[in-house]
């Protein structure tokens, strides 16, 4: 009886801990990042790879609920070996557990086919109160698996967070931005967050966390791994429902720009647009 | 072959803004008549809310829905996914859509996923263009890698999913005398208590997404103070104050002004971009502005490549100016 007692205390207790989760992902630094002109395709050994600059928001966030709360958190990605490099910074940000989902039949995967492989992982972590992601990444820039993810794990989401308000065992109260109007939102556990970057400015990690991280182990799951929690039909390339036909490289789109060097010359122009426009 | 000879279903999410219909759907609309005009077939369109009305909901028709679905319920006040789309999904197994538009808005891009991944099937983000090619098949256009390069989509499920920006289908004329069906639903009130709005919503002062005219500042500005001039301008004009993304994170000036890849994109009629450079990221967010006019001292700046018009030279200088001389004309003719 008394054993029981302590159990249900100590199991009371962890509940009060927060198990978050922060998907990340690698991408190559996109203002540097070379074009194939003809076939569209990026040449990715043309710039160093990072985690998605989005991504730092979430970890920088989810480090600040567990600073609050206490906690554990999680860092999830899908992606080849080289993106362990990426998950031991986010360990030196602040997370203490990284798994790289790493297999050829993940490769190709579209949002769905990405959202099914982390969901699967997700279940298979299997307690969390908080999912935290970036609004999107920038090679992909869709910001859909954050809410296909919510979806196929059946929980909530909350989408352009842009500050959160508190945090308590069982709730988190966060603002929420559209095109017109700021939402506070509440919701219970578990929820997906998707963070925008006004929600945290990202410290960036110490000399001491990164030796840390140099030596973290980060865990490799691959796909059997993930058996009972996957269905490999819904990964990769073949789970993947959509398809790029084919890709088209923009030229640039210039315009015959008419540049004045005298001011009196470009105001008068400017004014006889502004007329032209019905301004003036 | 078949589906092809009975044409194509296709249903636009309409978005309330408020009371309001926001235009992106009216667009959508006017993309969708295009398409069915083309393979047969009808557009179907769906809106929730807590006070809409037949009245309100018969504008889908007169932008060119032929059957409206309305989900009027109070439930609808707080944009909770869970609980949108599933009233969404449960309507589209209903009425099989052969295609699902939504606008690439907050709302659509918060919701679209959650019914994508719920129906199994495909959604493309963010597109600019929508075509069918000559097997009747739906291609995706939308830019990626910072609009450097553009993807053509294509979705092997059904229904075809796609968010597309805003302003850049257009809408048709309203047509009063078009008739269509509106057919009432009953929402099912599923998870309403996973998210609770606490308060109310507070409206935001700029909306910089709809604006026409917009003057915008960079680096150049120098300071927070700066800013105050492109205001005296842009109010003059009856425009807003935009921003690229140095002033914002030097806190110069509030996030919701900024405009480029991590800001709003924008499509004004006119651009005026002071002691803005002109990186990519800032140009992915404005170039495809009606006219644009750049203010630089520094004539080698990339902006000037994607203006019309460029004055070389201290801003300080041609900002009063331009004020002085607007004044100077309307007081003339006042």
């Amino acid at each position: 009886m008394e054993g029981l007692k302590t159990s249900l205390k100590t199991s009371v207790l962890l509940k009060q801990l927060l198990n978050i989760i922060v998907l990340v992902k690698q991408v190559p630094d996109i203002e540097r990042v070379k074009f194939d002109v003809e076939t569209g395709r990026i040449d990715r050994s043309s710039a160093p790879a990072e985690i998605n600059p989005f991504d730092l928001n979430a970890i920088e966030a989810a480090v600040q609920i567990k600073e609050k709360m206490g906690g554990f958190i999680t860092a999830l990605s899908m992606g080849p070996m080289q993106a362990v490099s990426s998950l031991r910074d986010a360990v030196a940000r602040g997370v203490d557990d990284a798994i790289l989902l790493e297999d050829r039949r993940f490769a190709g995967a579209d949002t769905l086919a990405t959202s099914h492989t982390l969901a699967a992982a997700i279940r298979k972590i299997g307690s969390y109160d908080i999912i935290l992601c970036g609004e999107k990444t920038v090679d992909g820039d869709t910001g859909q698996v954050g809410a296909e993810v919510a979806q196929l794990l059946e929980i909530p989401h909350i989408y352009y967070v842009s500050r959160i308000i508190r945090v308590s065992e069982n709730s988190i109260t966060v603002v929420s931005e559209a095109e017109n109007a700021s939402y506070t939102l509440e919701s219970g556990f578990p929820v997906l967050l998707s963070v925008t970057r006004d929600v945290n400015k990202p410290r960036l990690p110490t000399l001491k966390s990164k030796m840390k991280a140099m030596k973290s182990e980060v865990k490799i799951w691959h796909a059997e791994d993930l058996s009972g929690f996957l269905d490999l039909d819904k990964a990769g390339y073949a789970g993947s429902p959509t398809w790029v036909q084919k890709v088209v490289v923009q030229k640039e789109k210039t315009r015959q720009c008419r540049i004045h060097r005298q001011v009196e010359d470009g105001l008068q122009e400017l004014m006889r647009l502004l007329e032209a426009k019905g301004l003036v | 072959m078949g589906d092809k000879a009975q044409g194509r279903k296709i249903l636009v999410v309409a978005e309330l803004r408020g009371e309001t219909i926001h235009p992106v759907t009216f667009e959508l609309l006017g993309k969708s008549r295009e398409i069915v005009e083309h393979t047969g077939g009808e557009v179907y369109s769906v809106v929730f809310g807590s006070s809409i009305d037949k009245a309100k909901a018969s504008e889908l028709i007169h932008y060119g829905a032929d059957r409206v679905f309305l989900f009027k319920d109070p439930v609808f006040s707080v944009l909770n996914p869970m609980l949108y789309a599933y009233n969404l999904v449960k309507l589209c197994r209903e009425e099989k859509p052969d295609i699902i538009l939504m606008g690439a808005t907050c709302f659509g891009r918060s919701l679209g996923p959650r019914v994508a991944a719920a129906l199994k099937t495909g959604l493309t983000a963010d597109c600019i263009d929508l075509r069918i090619d000559e097997n009747g098949e739906l291609i995706q256009v939308r830019p990626a890698f910072v609009g450097n390069i553009l993807a053509h989509i294509k979705t092997k499920t059904k229904p075809v999913m796609s968010t597309v920006r805003y302003r850049v289908m257009k809408a048709r004329e309203k047509d009063e005398s078009r008739s269509g069906l509106i057919i009432e639903k009953t929402a099912e009130k599923l998870f309403q208590d996973r998210i609770r709005l606490v308060g109310e919503a507070v409206p935001k002062r700029l909306n910089i997404t709809d604006a026409e005219i917009i003057v915008a500042g960079g680096r150049g500005l120098g300071s927070a103070e700066g800013f105050k001039l492109l205001g005296e301008l842009a109010s003059l004009l009856g425009g807003v104050v935009g921003s690229s993304r140095p002033p914002v994170d030097d806190g110069w000036i509030r996030k919701e002004h900024q405009v480029g890849y991590s800001g709003s994109i924008v499509k004004p009629r006119l651009y005026i971009a002071c002691g803005i450079s002109g990186s990519p990221q800032h140009l992915f967010g404005m170039k495809d502005a009606e006219t644009i006019v750049a203010i630089n001292s520094d004539p080698s700046a990339p902006i000037f490549r994607v203006a019309d018009y460029g004055i070389v030279g201290d801003l300080y200088q041609v900002i009063p100016l331009m004020i002085k001389e607007i004044k100077a004309r309307r007081s003339s003719v006042g």
